[in-house]
């Protein structure tokens, strides 16, 4: 009775103060009753600049780089890879051309071909309908070309072999991998993202049905709430480990960061991919229910930042200046931090994911990391490495694993992969 | 619906305009020049031409109203011929009919009510076109097609019958997916018939415990030799299969097949048989021979194919390849689970080698969803 008399009493005196002043208990010492106040100012304003970007716009297909690489993150992912089922290349040709008018349409907010009403009435509708009515919301698509396209099983199937890019590397095995061969890899990738789940999905769908029998979906992911942000203005959104996530992220609006770190030049080593860049996507499944019943300090100390303002370690602001030395060597901040890996960068997008439960009872839930760079190599390997020894491991295991080469943007008139084909 | 669904393609490069076209779902640019103008408002139905010919005629209507119209081809005796709904405000559609001789209202129906003003066209002349003639030709191959599968699925059932009421398991067993062929090849057909279907083909799992009682047919004889090692019992439902087959066969004379709906839409809901039933293993839970039913199904498709192969290949040659092509490519792989005169237990087909069928079904599916469409052009 005592102790629960005496757990009411501190329970409602954290009540009265400002917000989650449990994190002021146990997290770092640094944070303070001043951080909560400007907390609570930030965010309303954040709040409403996120909202004047989410009308339902359309971003244009037809560009030097892809749209979906330094677009603002929208809300939601439909991910998918692919395998080229036939070995004919100039089938596998056209059907990049027909993707590529359905994916101008799609992102434009119109339908694929005459529409999902008005055709022959025996005839299936050319588009499957469920996005008519719905804005094109930001829809964005984004192709990308896996090391199987280019080489499979000791096949040339299509001629590509001479043109895989050096940088296009077959990912190493990292520590604590637990890789699902059904979700990873494939030929062929698209990342459809948009602020209405229904019309990513709607654009997978058209792609893959567009595609059958020249290509057939190998693995698919959903993704909600992105867990990290390309606007430095906005909001740092949280992953489900309830932290901001991607809080030094690339700038889509930093041409100079994205020239150094994420566009492949024609001096890199492979001309077809100049304005292109390298996507790595992993299914990282996170122990979700392990991880909430982790003490505060100990989450805290684990990622590096305070779990309330975002703060580094010994900082009061998310955005204060981080000094790793203050960080447990083993924090995961701290290791995937530039300092720490010669100053490598990545453009991170990832995406939180839940398939419902795993039928042990636990959420099936976790990151769906997807990252742009410009060298793999100096990029997400680089900093993996390193992260060998995050003290999130613990908490993590990434299962599934694909590695694309996203070719340069579309000029009108062109298609998806034009520079690998011609 | 989404703005400016045919426009929109005028911005997309020529290259994938031809290309979107070869995909199907195009009403045909030829007709369009001959294409006769309806104009809809919310209460007019004006049209071009009043006396038309025989044959085709492509109907290019315009709702110029406020309200969604409809659009309807009413034959002398009132009743409709054809119909086209949902046309949106602003929006025009072509829309295809067949009209032989004779006289015609013409119905606009704004907010689909079923009623609005009617115009009366005259329609004269002989229906041309050698395409109706190769096409009354495919349907009427294709019914004997579907006459010598059903003689065949009775000639072998009754010696499948014969075994179970033997009690002869090995032999009933070796019999079952034999006698099955014949009806999975022209299976969309006998399934018109919805009376006969349930009766001989109705697995256990899709009844409801009200109508297991009544359960008869194939798959409760695949079930007692599988499961229960025995037919004992059972020679009633031998006898129940060959008499419900004889019924289907007794009304095949009287039957008339239609090249669009029951041929092309069929050979399509063959292999959605396939891709739902046959692929996941659940149409022959039991005895695992889903091989030799998928086999019959591809077959059963590809003979209405090879019917309509030259009005296809005339119409939309890039769809005849594709089929081509797809039909081989399920074939070849069908032929590695060949053993004996018939396939490898299903169940033996492993978790990636059935994802590479269901991707060959897929394929082929798709194209095949296409087959009516061209062939209705």
């Amino acid at each position: 009775m005592t102790e629960a008399g005496s757990e009411g009493r501190e329970g409602a005196a954290e009540g009265t103060a400002l917000g989650p002043s449990r994190r002021r208990m146990l997290g770092f010492g640094g944070a303070s009753l001043l951080v909560g106040a400007a907390a609570g100012v930030g965010l309303d304003r954040v709040a409403s600049a996120e909202e004047d970007r989410s009308a339902g716009g359309a971003i244009a297909f037809h560009g030097a780089h892809q749209a979906g690489i330094a677009t603002p993150v929208q809300d939601r992912l439909h991910f998918a890879a692919f395998d080229v089922t036939t070995g004919d290349r100039a089938k596998l040709v056209r059907m990049l051309q027909e993707w590529t008018a359905a994916a101008a349409a799609m992102t434009a907010g119109r339908s694929v071909g005459h529409g999902a009403v008005g055709g022959p009435a025996v005839a299936p509708p050319d588009d499957t309908g469920e996005a008519v009515g719905l804005p094109p919301s930001r829809l964005t698509l984004t192709i990308g070309f896996g090391p199987t396209l280019f080489e499979k099983d000791g096949k040339d199937r299509f001629g590509l072999k001479a043109r895989r890019p050096q940088a296009l590397v077959d990912l190493p095995h990292f520590p604590g991998d637990n890789l699902d061969p059904d979700r990873g890899g494939g030929d062929i990738a698209v990342q459809a993202c948009a602020d209405d789940p229904q019309v990513a999905v709607h654009a997978i769908r058209n792609l893959a049905r567009i595609g059958f029998g020249v290509v057939a979906v190998r693995w698919s992911q959903l993704g909600f709430g992105k867990t990290s942000s390309t606007t430095p203005e906005a909001q740092t959104p949280r992953n489900l480990f309830g932290f901001k996530d991607g809080t030094e992220n690339i700038p889509g609006t930093d041409a100079a960061l994205l020239g150094r770190h994420v566009w492949a030049a024609a001096g890199d080593g492979s001309d077809w991919m100049a304005g292109g860049s390298y996507m790595v996507a992993r299914r990282i499944r996170m122990h979700i229910e392990t991880w909430d019943r982790t003490s505060l300090r100990e989450q805290e100390e684990i990622f590096g930042r305070d779990k309330g303002e975002g703060a580094p370690a010994g900082a009061r602001k998310e955005r204060d200046k981080i000094v790793l030395a203050r960080m447990r060597p083993d924090a995961h901040v701290r290791l995937a931090h530039p300092d720490s890996n010669g100053g490598s960068k990545i453009l991170r997008r990832g995406y939180s994911f839940t398939d419902g439960s795993d039928g042990l009872g636990r959420l099936e839930a976790g990151l769906f990391f997807i990252a742009f760079q410009r060298d793999p190599r100096t990029g997400f390997i680089r900093i993996q490495q390193s992260l060998a020894a995050d003290a999130m491991n613990e908490y993590v295991q990434h299962v599934g694993s694909g590695i694309y080469a996203c070719p340069p943007g579309v000029q009108e008139g062109g298609f998806w992969g034009e520079t690998l084909f011609k | 619906m989404r703005p400016v669904p045919v426009l929109a393609i005028a911005g997309v490069a020529a290259v994938s305009m031809s290309l979107l076209s070869a995909c199907g779902g195009d009403d045909g640019k030829a007709e369009a020049a001959d294409a006769v103008a309806v104009t809809a408002t919310d209460d007019s139905c004006e049209v071009a031409k009043k006396d038309l010919p025989a044959g085709k005629t492509t109907f290019k209507v315009a709702n110029k109203g406020s309200k969604v119209n409809e659009f309807e081809v009413l034959k002398p005796d009132g009743k409709i011929l054809s119909e086209r709904e949902n046309i949106g405000p602003g929006t025009t559609v072509d829309f295809v009919v067949n009209l032989p001789a004779g006289a015609y209202k013409l119905l606009c129906s704004a907010g689909q009510t079923g009623k609005g003003p009617t115009q009366d066209i005259t329609v004269s002349g002989q229906a041309n076109g050698v395409g109706d003639q190769r096409l009354t030709k495919a349907a009427a191959d294709y019914k004997s097609y579907v006459i010598t599968s059903l003689d065949d699925t009775i000639a072998k059932t009754r010696l499948f019958v014969d075994a179970v009421k033997k009690n002869d398991v090995e032999k009933a067993k070796e019999l079952y997916a034999p006698s099955r062929v014949g009806w999975e090849s022209i299976e969309p057909v006998a399934e018109k018939f919805g009376d006969i279907d349930p009766k001989v083909d109705a697995r256990e799992a899709d009844l409801s415990p009200a109508e297991k009682k009544d359960w008869s047919g194939w798959h409760l004889l695949e079930k007692a030799l599988w499961k229960d090692g025995s037919v004992k019992g059972k020679e009633k439902y031998g006898d129940r299969l060959l008499e419900d087959l004889g019924v289907l066969k007794g009304r095949l004379p009287g039957l008339t097949l239609d090249p669009v709906n029951d041929m092309a839409a069929g050979a399509k809901e063959l292999l959605d048989e396939v891709a739902t039933g046959k692929v996941t293993g659940e149409e022959e839970a039991f005895s695992h021979t889903d091989l030799v039913d998928f086999k019959a199904n591809v077959d059963g498709a590809k003979k209405v194919y090879e019917l309509l192969k030259p009005v296809v290949q005339e119409k939309d040659a890039q769809l005849a390849k594709d089929l081509d092509d797809n039909f081989a490519a399920v074939e070849a792989l069908l032929k590695k689970y060949e053993k004996g005169d018939g396939y490898v237990s299903y169940d033996t087909v492993g978790k990636s080698d059935r994802k590479k069928l269901a991707d060959a079904v897929n394929a082929l599916g798709e194209p095949l969803s296409k087959l009516a469409g061209v062939v209705a052009k």
